[in-house]
């Protein structure tokens, strides 16, 4: 199947998409991460919501170089998620998937795309570094605005409420359960 | 060992550590690409091929571009083999203290290391008892750099289990990569660490992951089975290949004891060794 390809900011093609679509992203991503989310619930969202995609990384940044960005655990950001939702934010980037509550957060409003987890040179070299915003955090937690050329992409969480990582998850569970429980 | 002893050896040291996370961090040991390569084949999926073919497209990119295969570059984890005749001093591990700060500016390395309660970053990947080192005897004066990124060692854990309870290792290291998921970025290589003390078994659990993978017990390749029968896949999204391999590491223990310690790796099995030139 060829991968679809979307631009940000993202509007209401989302709907189209399903858990299992293959993605080609371009255009602008902001990075964030638990301290990031933390600050912008306290102070306000520092870049436009609307359309907007948020990418789970904390990359290696030199001078204005982005050296290397794959994406980190999503489910650290589980709770800290729906304020930007509220607010517009219409796609997410991580690994790993998101927990039950974001899945429905999500439903009708956005989705989350899953990224190859430790895919940091692959990322860099889709990537050009366009500003930052609380860089006091420091590399690691601020917010990195960046532009993307064609991320490749699987729509892990679909605005309908389908959830790849859950589906697995479940099964993983029944296979699981056959084989060890007694 | 005269000072000026001791200064060379820290700086040979220093040299040692610095160029071997250069080579962990930008290329991965070529038993773990063949592993990667063997699982893209393996795989039927679209999406699960797809992202074994993100993974080796990733490795070229890294080893081309000089780069960091990860940006968790992790914490350093340091092993030392120390011949006869290098007794066992501070400059040794002050060297490998300097070589992190080196590797981190080179490389570069994301700083990681950060105080366990303030969050404060020491800005170095240095700290109170990191860089963590390990030193053992042996034949050349070598150093050996396993840098350990977080998403997988988050999902590591350990039990203490009772001495008639054997048959429960199996499960034991199913139900740790089933808690998982997708979390700590499949396909992973997973270190038992099987008898010894608590802290022990952990320890073993993480040399286990210095071995090459491309080859297997027949009880690691049944503990390897039953992951790879979860059918996590791929980054928790489905597929054949949730572990590339299991490797076991036992010790002896106590009469009364069974502690079962498993430390996941994720796919980038980042290791490097090199001889200290003094």
């Amino acid at each position: 199947m060829t991968p679809v390809r979307l631009a940000t900011p993202l509007g209401d093609e989302i709907s189209d998409l399903y858990a299992g679509d293959r993605v080609l992203l371009s255009g602008r991503v902001y990075t964030a991460r638990d301290e990031a989310h933390l600050r912008m619930m306290e102070e306000g969202i520092p870049f436009d919501p609307c359309g907007a995609v948020v990418y789970h990384c904390g990359p290696v940044i030199q001078g204005d170089r982005i050296v290397a960005a794959g994406p980190t655990t999503s489910a650290r950001m589980n709770a800290l998620t729906g304020f930007l939702l509220d607010r517009g934010v219409k796609g997410l980037i991580g690994k790993g998937g998101m927990g039950k509550g974001v899945v429905e957060q999500l439903k009708g409003r956005g989705v989350y795309f899953a990224f190859t987890g430790g895919c940091a040179a692959l990322a860099s070299s889709c990537m050009r570094l366009e500003g930052v915003y609380y860089s006091d955090l420091g590399m690691a937690e601020a917010i990195w605005e960046i532009s993307l050329t064609d991320l490749p992409l699987v729509v892990g969480i679909d605005t309908h409420g389908n959830d790849l990582f859950g589906k697995v998850e479940e099964s993983a569970r029944e296979s699981f359960d056959r084989e060890f429980s007694r | 060992m005269s000072s000026s002893a001791g200064l060379r050896v820290r700086a040979a040291v220093a040299d040692a550590t610095a160029h071997a996370f250069h080579e962990a961090e930008k290329r991965l040991p070529s038993d773990v690409v063949a592993a990667l390569k063997r699982a893209a084949a393996e795989e039927t999926g679209e999406i699960a091929r797809g992202e074994l073919e993100n993974i080796l497209a990733n490795i070229a990119r890294a080893e081309e571009l000089e780069v960091p295969i990860c940006q968790d570059t992790g914490v350093p984890v340091v092993y030392i083999s120390l011949p006869p005749g290098v007794p066992l001093s501070d400059e040794l591990y002050e060297g490998v203290a300097e070589g992190v700060r080196r590797a981190t500016e080179e490389v570069p390395l994301r700083p990681n290391v950060v105080d366990p309660l303030t969050r404060e970053n020491t800005g170095d990947n240095t700290g109170p008892g990191m860089p963590a080192i390990h030193v053992s005897p042996g034949e050349r004066f070598t150093v050996t750099v396993l840098p350990k990124g977080a998403g997988a060692e988050n999902m590591s854990r350990i039990v203490m289990l009772l001495p008639s309870q054997k048959e429960q290792i199996p499960r034991f290291v199913a139900e740790t990569m089933l808690v998982a998921g997708g979390k700590p970025c499949p396909p992973v290589v997973l270190g038992v660490g099987i008898g010894g003390t608590f802290d022990g078994a952990a320890a073993l659990a993480k040399e286990a992951l210095l071995e090459p993978i491309d080859c297997m017990t027949p009880f690691e390749q049944e503990l390897c089975d039953a992951v790879n029968r979860l059918g996590i896949g791929p980054m928790g999204l489905g597929g054949r290949n949730t572990a590339l391999a299991v490797k076991v590491k036992m010790a002896g223990c106590h009469t009364a004891s069974l502690p079962v310690a498993v430390n996941v790796q994720c796919w980038a099995c980042r290791r490097a060794t090199v001889e200290v030139r003094r």
